[in-house]
């Protein structure tokens, strides 16, 4: 199965990659929709990512680790949720694999990885349909055997650069990343913020400068109205990045039609804004 | 890409991002204070004159008599603080005011390491916030009153299992945010490289004075040396100047908790699988998924699902062995220690002495070294309930 998938992305017949998505954007910005896979529990899980798969370019989809440092309050309690109702790996792979029509892309801590076996879950990803894999707690230095995997299963590996990231090892970064760059905004873990953090506007100019056009930049971390999504799309990013505030909306209950109509409605303004920008 | 900080396959800098550039900016800036004359004369000058050092080897002639082996007592209960957690905060509260840093921040099980960090943030004047999980807050009530008479902000951890490993996972998350001017004090031989080596090079004071004290009483070397491994901050200190000797058997004594056989112990090095937390690749209790199981023991020093990644690289080395203890043999021992030789030890500590008085029998006419890693006046409320008796 997964060597016939290999073959056809290699053709170019599987999914629309990661790199083809940003492309056919033609400058518009793109919204990446993060969601944390079981919450609040498999069936109403898959309910909800099949309404964030709809209403963003890239969904990123968070296997849910019981020890999520990178994470704020938000994703902690999601993954709590998700971890409580027995949501296992097996499911979050059952999740990916029933969203179709866009592009998927993983985020889940090296430990999950590990244990399923690098080759395995990358394996897996391509069954999946999943083309990219954001591992938090990976960097470079530590990634070999993650890419040499990555590169033979043709699962895009994204890095993270951070405001405490210097030039020269950005270059690095950048160097290995695959499919796009993962851009922390501020110095923190993720969380809906009310507004953009002085410097965040700077930063991003800065990566872009150093990106140099070799990679798509997305921009993450607190991230959560139309209007922050606007600037950081004006100051050079190719992408952004929500999280935390999706999962803020949809904690709040999707009991009915209007439940979900909010939350189409909120993607659709995120969205708009992603590509008017 | 050249991956540093390892111990054979183990260890590592499993980090974010954010923090990867400012841990190789520790690792510099502690090889640098390591060859500064200064900073080791003041370190020095802390360690005697403020922690107490050096401590005693203590003979203990009545525990000898009955069992058959010289047992001696490293008294690391008798430092500053009442464990061996100050070696390790003063010398690390020393380098972060040596890298300019203003603010520590520290997670804790028992306390102790909290208590340790206040006291040398206290002492050095610098702010310290310690993160703790509630229900160690709960069972260790008396460390976190005395964390805040020295002046730290306790943060209470209501996430996960709300113990030790929680505590570290927000005590990350707010280095992770405030990296520029905070400095992350942790307290074992645990989290990304250059912490294992930093933490354990705090801690070789206790090996290098137990050697020296050794061969002045006896003339020779200790046939074994037990030590209690939560992270294993106190074991890898003792042990660390031995590991050439190899006719000293060196011992890590784990937590099995209420039995190996159960779901209820914090044995990783007997009992765990490797794996990544909290920025290492160790070994760690976890399902088949790759979730952090949660650990118990009665000593709350010891309830962590991982262990240091120098411990996993040693016992795959075979150069130390692990074994475990679990919580009624850890109370019979605390109990014994109080009654024969007037010492009231950690439960954490208790767990070291009841495994040596268990291969008494293999020594016979031997030498064995417990390091007595704390004192136990913490959990004299703990011992009181698990034996039925309302202080
Ligand atoms: C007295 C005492 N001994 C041992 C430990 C375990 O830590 P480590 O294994 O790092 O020595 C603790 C931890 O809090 C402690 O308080």
């Amino acid at each position: 199965m997964s060597e016939v998938r290999v073959l056809l992305a290699a053709l170019g017949f599987a999914c629309m990659s990661i790199k083809e998505t940003f492309e056919k954007l033609e400058g518009k910005g793109a919204l990446i929709g993060y969601i944390t896979c079981g919450d609040p529990n498999l069936e109403m899980s898959l309910k909800i990512t099949k309404e964030v798969a709809r209403g963003v370019d890239i969904l990123e989809l968070g296997i849910p680790f019981s020890d999520p440092i990178a994470d704020g309050a938000t994703i902690q309690a999601a993954s709590d949720r998700a971890l409580k109702a027995g949501i296992r790996v097996d499911d979050c792979f059952r999740i990916a694999s029933e969203i179709e029509g866009t592009p998927k892309v993983f985020m889940t801590y090296y430990n999950l990885v590990l244990q399923r076996g690098i080759d395995k879950f990358l394996s897996d990803c391509v069954d999946a349909g999943v083309s990219g894999l954001i591992a938090p707690d990976i960097p470079i230095e530590e990634s070999d055997d993650l890419l040499r995997a990555s590169e033979e299963y043709g699962v895009d590996l994204i890095f993270v650069v951070a405001p405490t990231t210097d030039d020269a090892r950005m270059n690095r970064i950048i160097e290995h990343t695959k499919g796009f760059l993962y851009v922390v905004s501020h110095l923190g873990v993720t969380g809906a913020k009310d507004s953009l953090y002085e410097g965040t506007i700077n930063f991003i100019q800065h990566v872009k400068t150093v990106a140099d056009n070799r990679i798509p930049i997305a921009v993450g971390f607190g991230i959560s109205t139309p209007e922050q999504v606007e600037n950081i799309i004006k100051a050079g990013a190719d992408g952004a990045i929500v999280g935390s505030a999706i999962i803020n909306l949809v904690s709040e209950g999707m009991d009915d039609e209007g439940d979900f109509k909010r939350l189409r409605d909120f993607l659709k303004s995120l969205r708009e804004a992603a590509h008017r920008a | 890409m050249v991956s540093e900080g390892k111990f054979g396959k183990f260890g590592g800098m499993f980090a974010p991002e954010i923090l990867v550039p400012s841990l190789k900016e520790l690792d510099a800036a502690f090889k640098r204070f390591c060859s500064d004359e200064n900073s080791k004369k003041e370190l020095e000058y802390y360690l005697t004159e403020f922690a107490g050092r050096e401590t005693p080897l203590y003979f203990c002639s009545n525990l000898s008599r009955e069992y058959g082996c010289k047992i001696y007592l490293k008294r690391e209960d008798l430092v500053h603080g009442g464990a061996h957690k100050l070696n390790n905060t003063l010398g690390q509260a020393l380098l972060a005011k040596y890298m300019g840093k203003t603010r520590l921040i520290a997670e804790t099980g028992a306390g102790q390491h909290g208590i340790a960090t206040a006291i040398a943030g206290a002492s050095l004047g610098m702010k310290v916030d310690v993160y703790m999980g509630s229900v160690d807050m709960e069972r260790q009530r008396l460390n976190v009153f005395r964390m805040k008479l020295m002046g730290a902000n306790v943060i209470p951890v209501e996430t996960g299992s709300r113990t030790l490993k929680d505590a570290i996972n927000e005590a990350m998350r707010d280095w992770i945010t405030n990296v520029e001017s905070t400095y992350y004090l942790i307290g074992s031989v645990v989290g990304p490289h250059p912490y294992p080596v930093i933490v354990r090079e705090f801690q070789r004071v206790i090996g290098k004075e137990t050697r020296r004290q050794i061969l002045e009483s006896e003339g020779k070397l200790p046939d074994a040396i037990v030590a209690c491994v939560g992270g294993g901050s106190n074991a890898i200190g003792i042990f660390y100047d031995f590991l050439k000797d190899m006719n000293v058997n060196l011992i890590g004594v784990e937590a099995a908790g209420e039995g190996l056989d159960t779901e209820m112990h914090s044995a990783s090095c007997c009992m765990g699988t490797d794996g990544v937390l909290h920025g290492a690749f160790t070994k760690i209790l976890q399902d088949d998924d790759g979730q952090i199981k949660t650990s118990h023991s009665v000593a709350p020093g010891l309830d962590y699902p991982g262990v240091g990644p120098e411990h996993v690289y040693l016992q795959e080395q075979g150069r130390v062995n692990y074994v475990a203890v679990d919580d009624s043999e850890t109370l019979d021992a605390f109990e014994i220690l109080c009654k024969k030789e007037g010492i009231l030890p950690a439960l954490e500590s208790a767990h070291a002495l009841a495994h040596a008085l268990k291969i008494a029998d293999e020594f016979k006419d031997g030498i064995i070294v417990v390091n007595l890693s704390g004192r136990g006046d913490k959990d004299v409320e703990t011992f009181a309930a698990k034996r039925g008796v309302l202080v």
